[in-house]
């Protein structure tokens, strides 16, 4: 279940294309727009989200409104979580030649973990049962326009996110700046050490979904498309 | 001076003034672990020391999910293992870290090597392994109940009256006979424990005797952890070098 790092480019039928990037990058809504288009030309795509198995779930909600998690729990909890989407999730239909689109993918938690202080060696080694995607876009966005588009959204910023453990500032607002700077420091440094596809978030929904597609046309090459799967099978 | 935990320390969590003494008792299902933590346990309190007992799958944070994730058995193999790392490091930081920061002995009925064996036979490797639980803190005293596999089963099936699913490790497919399954997996186990055995220094005891034997000799091991502080010595060459004089 677990090669040593570094993890290879996995060597499945299917395809692994990740969104990272600052809450209010934009990566969701165009990771959505790729789906779209991608099942339009007749790929079978899977889209899977941070946090969203069942799992563990619960006992990150319980755990995070009692205050019982350390950086060390909260980072394991996250790494459980994704091991339960990897194993049920992900592998399979990679297996099975989907193209999955990871809103957010391991990265997430090495920066996240780092920006709380656990050591990034002991993470990777964790996540080492992840492969390596076949893309990762980063969506690159100033922290002013990541907090700008979640006050727009008038969703409220909980204390995770804005990193209130940490004991950066009192105030949610201004400890959600430091710690989403923390954060981007992480992920510009990922950017290169990872092979990231950086992506200059602040433009144009249009223009930035237009850049995305030229990016994965290449990659699709032999990539099973589920009239193929039905005729060859 | 050797470092108090295996690897990198945990974020956030001074370990410097710990007093207190942690002793490991590991060994299969069926070893005597319960009875000889339960005996060690009442001595030690007769003696004076403050004891705080522990053991896997005991945390606020996840054990009901482990409970769940077992009943159900759908999970895979290393989300199962990180599951019970959660559960760990819950424990090490909430429970056995305060108590021997209190100078409570610390008496964990299991520790990582348990845990680090079975994700090892479900594919893990022991690097990986080794690394995930590389924060865990150094026991002062590992002690290891070993038995022959025929003494487990047949303690096994006196106690409860049959072989559990899980130390039979059934989840592995090894054999769909419950009685062959439990062999396999047993055996697979101990190689992984006699690779540790000599890495993190555990003392084998054989447990194949009765629990008044067993117990005689762990309190033979425990005893130096509780002397005076002059006659203790930190290097093995110290204490050579002490016998000869």
């Amino acid at each position: 279940m677990t090669p040593d790092p570094p993890p290879a480019r996995h060597g499945y039928p299917g395809r692994l294309l990740v969104f990272e990037g600052l809450d209010g990058s934009g990566k969701s809504t165009q990771a959505a727009l790729l789906g779209k288009w991608l099942q339009a030309q007749g790929y079978r795509v899977f889209f899977t989200e941070w946090n969203s198995s069942e799992l563990t779930a619960s006992t990150i909600r319980r755990g995070k409104k009692k205050g019982l998690l350390t950086p060390t729990t909260f980072s394991l909890l996250h790494a459980t979580d994704f091991a339960d989407r990897f194993e049920r999730r992900i592998l399979p239909p990679l297996r099975a030649g989907y193209v999955i689109v990871c809103d957010r993918y391991a990265f997430t938690a090495f920066v996240r973990d780092a920006a709380r202080g656990c050591d990034p060696a002991w993470v990777r080694n964790i996540y080492s049962f992840a492969p390596r995607p076949d893309r990762v876009f980063y969506f690159r966005v100033p922290v002013a326009v990541s907090l700008k588009r979640k006050i727009a959204s008038r969703l409220k910023i909980n204390y995770y996110e804005a990193g209130m453990d940490l004991g950066l500032s009192d105030d949610l607002t201004e400890s959600y700046e430091k710690f989403q700077t923390r954060l981007k420091r992480e992920y510009d440094r990922l950017a290169t050490t990872d092979d990231f596809t950086v992506i200059d978030a602040t433009r144009a929904v249009e223009e930035i979904q237009r850049e995305l597609r030229e990016n994965v046309r290449p990659l699709l090459r032999d990539c099973p498309t589920g009239e193929k799967l039905i005729h060859d099978g | 001076m050797t470092a108090r935990t295996y690897g990198t320390p945990l974020p956030g969590l001074p370990l410097e003034d710990l007093p207190g003494k942690l002793i490991v008792i590991e060994g299969a299902d069926g070893s005597g672990r319960t009875t000889e933590v339960a005996l060690l346990k009442q001595q030690l309190e007769i003696d004076g020391h403050a004891v705080v007992d522990t053991g896997l799958r005991r945390s606020d944070l996840v054990s009901g999910e482990i409970d769940g994730a077992k009943q159900g058995h759908t999970l895979g193999a290393t989300t199962m293992a990180l599951l019970y790392s959660v559960d760990f490091a819950d424990q090490l930081e909430n429970k056995i870290i305060p108590a021997l920061a209190a100078g409570s002995t610390v008496l964990a009925d299991r520790y990582i090597y348990t845990l680090m064996a079975r994700a090892i036979v479900r594919g893990a490797s022991r690097a990986w392994a080794r690394e995930l639980y590389g924060y865990a803190l150094r026991p002062d005293l590992i002690v290891f109940l070993d038995a022959r596999p025929v003494i487990l089963l047949h303690r096994a099936i006196g106690k409860v009256g049959s072989l559990d699913y899980w130390e039979s490790g059934m989840d592995l497919s090894l054999s769909r006979d419950l009685f062959e399954s439990f062999f396999l997996y047993q055996d697979r186990l101990s190689k992984e424990f006699a690779w540790m055995r000599d890495e993190y220094a555990f003392h084998w005891v054989d447990a194949n005797r009765a629990p008044d034997q067993v117990h005689a000799d762990v309190l033979r091991l425990v005893a130096p952890l509780y002397a005076p502080p002059a006659r203790r010595t930190r290097s093995p060459a110290a204490r050579v070098s002490r016998a000869r004089r």
